[in-house]
């Protein structure tokens, strides 16, 4: 039960002890304050090096035809391998691991012109769905969508740098871009998420759907990759296989073939990333547990010498009518209330700074090399908490057992 | 109200044991003020410590108050203090953090008084030593004759039996010494039984009664 006496006599003996409880709270503020604030600058740590990995590169894959390796079925080694959507359509159907699939077929160098600007872009051949596997984002207008691709419509959605070449500042959105001579409707304006060098060639592509492209440029239906997401409860390793599997009976490839079927995805680099996060993490809950038992062990402390301190004051209460339990509970409670808000008070101050970190960073676009929005675990915080208080315990046991054997013949001794 | 049988006490030390109390009987009635006499080493704080029963004794009985104190758990020797004793000590052992007023309240907080009782009973005691106006000051800004009055009101508040001071006066001026015993004359005058060891004359002839103790036995009483 909550005992307001015994509150307000501990609170008036830390009122009157100020620079007592501050030394005492010090060690345990900054155990925790150091313990929350390495933490939240991981976290950061963390998140800026996956965003530099793209944050929708963690389950997706790439698949492409390619030529085979080895004789099979009565066919030669060397042959060509081309990926259709017939393909598609078998992987959609058998493999339930894929989420998404987005095919791409690709026209190089292709001349665009709009009114008197004109130059040499790349053309994607794609569904809707790429902008969902991909790190893209539309900055205008809007993305491919299904009717697009239903009614074969003649649309685009160019890159940013295309719009900056053949546009300048006026909305592109609505105007057609002439590509091969071939009108396309401009719907929307796209960029990738994070603009790295190897996304660079997003800005200087322009995308129509696939169908359209192939019948409009007399292509056949094939298609160079595909783009496949697992669902995220799954790992991509485990679709691939199955995707692999299944494009090499259908294209009569020999299963030991190296070839014939390319694929590719980061998962095992994104593992390697995540371990070494592990690895750093492991790291500064060492450090910060360290910073913190060290607190704990100076309360401990501080609290053995307040006690013999106060040998003479426990002396007097015992005198008085004190039982042991009591003094116990005063010390104990004493050492728990110092450690708990002394912790929280660090939890509050890392809290903050990291907060501050992440909210400046945010709203002054602040964009710094592998370094992302700093956060703090709230769990974390409150088990260190929770700790803390447990801690406190410990730390105020042996000081508050020996006040309590504090024999008051000896403490009230005159000197 | 008091009563010593036979009562010896030693302390070990690492070499040799110190016969310190060597058969002590005492009976002391109730509402009687008695000063204990001795040199020092005679043994009378060792007997005030047993009789405030924050010592043990090796043989004997005491009987405080119909109540056969030997053996007892920490905690139930805290009762009778907190219940039936009130000490005053030489060099008033006040607590330097708080003030007046929550220095004489302190023993009603072990006794789970509410707050507010403890408080007001403060200020009343505080009056009866006519120190009402220095509730609100520290030991620190009071003289020794003050901060001995503050210790005597807190002795009384938890309403003891018995009130055990050693060396009252000790740290005084007569003239402040004089004050204090006029308080402890109104006190025993309430019925409440005084016990108090000094070695000055002047301040024995005031009690009714004089126990002399000399290298631990009685020597009159």
């Amino acid at each position: 039960m909550f005992d307001k006496d015994k509150w307000q006599e501990i609170f008036g003996t830390i009122r009157k002890n100020k620079m007592r409880t501050a030394l005492t709270a010090l060690g345990v503020f900054w155990g925790v304050f150091m313990l929350i604030f390495l933490l939240g600058m991981g976290s950061g740590l963390e998140a800026g090096v996956f965003k530099n990995f793209g944050s929708q590169m963690r389950n997706k894959m790439y698949v492409w035809g390619e030529r085979t390796n080895k004789p099979h079925k009565g066919f030669p080694a060397g042959r060509a391998i081309d990926i259709t959507l017939d393909d598609l359509a078998a992987i959609k159907r058998e493999i339930p691991e894929v989420d998404m699939l987005g095919p791409r077929r690709r026209m190089n160098a292709t001349f665009v012109h709009y009114e008197d600007r004109s130059d040499n872009y790349d053309i994607r051949g794609e569904y809707p769905s790429m902008v969902e596997i991909e790190p893209l984002k539309v900055t205008e207008g809007r993305y491919l969508n299904q009717k697009d691709l239903d009614d074969r419509r003649k649309v685009a959605v160019i890159g940013t740098k295309v719009k900056e070449l053949l546009f300048e500042d006026k909305s592109p959105i609505g105007k057609y871009v002439m590509i091969r001579g071939i009108g396309f409707k401009v719907v929307g304006v796209m960029a990738p998420i994070e603009l790295k060098p190897w996304r660079i060639s997003d800005t200087e592509s322009i995308v129509v759907p696939l169908n359209t492209m192939c019948h409009a440029f007399g292509l056949e239906e094939r298609i160079d990759y595909m783009a496949i997401s697992s669902h995220m409860d799954t790992r991509v390793s485990v679709a691939e296989e199955k995707v692999v599997a299944l494009l090499k009976t259908r294209h009569q490839i020999h299963p030991d073939d190296p070839n014939g079927i390319g694929h590719e995805n980061v998962e095992e680099e994104i593992d390697q990333v995540v371990n070494l996060f592990i690895g750093i993490q492991s790291f500064l809950w060492f450090v910060g547990i360290g910073t913190l038992l060290a607190g704990i062990v100076g309360v401990s402390n501080i609290m053995l010498i307040i006690v013999k301190e106060r040998t003479k004051e426990i002396g007097i209460r015992k005198a008085l009518g004190a039982t042991p339990g009591s003094i116990v509970s005063m010390i104990l409670t004493e050492s728990v209330f110092i450690t708990a808000m002394a912790g929280y008070l660090g939890l509050l101050l890392g809290t903050l700074i990291i907060g501050g970190i992440s909210y400046a960073m945010y709203s002054f676009e602040v964009d710094v090399d592998n370094f992302a929005n700093p956060q703090v675990n709230l769990a974390a915080g409150v088990g260190a908490l929770i700790m803390l208080v447990i801690a406190g315990t410990i730390a105020g046991l042996i000081p508050a057992m020996q006040a309590a054997n504090i024999n008051p013949v000896e403490a009230l001794k005159d000197e | 109200m008091i009563q010593l049988k036979g009562i010896h006490k030693s302390y070990q030390t690492e070499y040799n044991s110190l016969h310190v109390l060597k058969g002590i009987d005492i009976d002391i009635q109730e509402g009687d003020f008695v000063s204990i006499m001795g040199s020092s080493g005679s043994g009378k704080s060792t007997m005030l410590n047993i009789l405030g029963i924050l010592d043990k004794y090796d043989e004997g009985e005491y009987i405080l108050d119909g109540n056969l104190i030997k053996n007892l758990s920490q905690k139930d020797e805290a009762y009778y203090r907190n219940h039936l004793l009130g000490f005053v000590f030489q060099s008033f052992n006040l607590l330097a953090f708080k003030t007046a007023k929550e220095n004489v309240a302190l023993p009603l907080y072990y006794q789970k008084v509410d707050r507010k009782v403890r408080q007001e009973l403060a200020l009343e005691y505080l009056d009866q030593v006519g120190l009402l106006e220095w509730a609100d000051h520290y030991p620190n800004q009071m003289s020794g004759g003050q901060q001995q009055r503050v210790a005597i009101a807190r002795s009384l508040i938890s309403k003891p039996k018995v009130i055990l001071a050693d060396e009252p006066t000790g740290a005084l001026d007569s003239k402040t010494s004089e004050d204090v015993m006029d308080i402890f004359k109104k006190v025993n005058a309430q019925g409440i039984t005084v016990l108090l060891v000094t070695h000055e004359d002047e301040i024995s002839k005031m009690t009714n009664r004089v126990i002399r103790l000399r290298d631990g036995i009685i020597e009159s009483s």
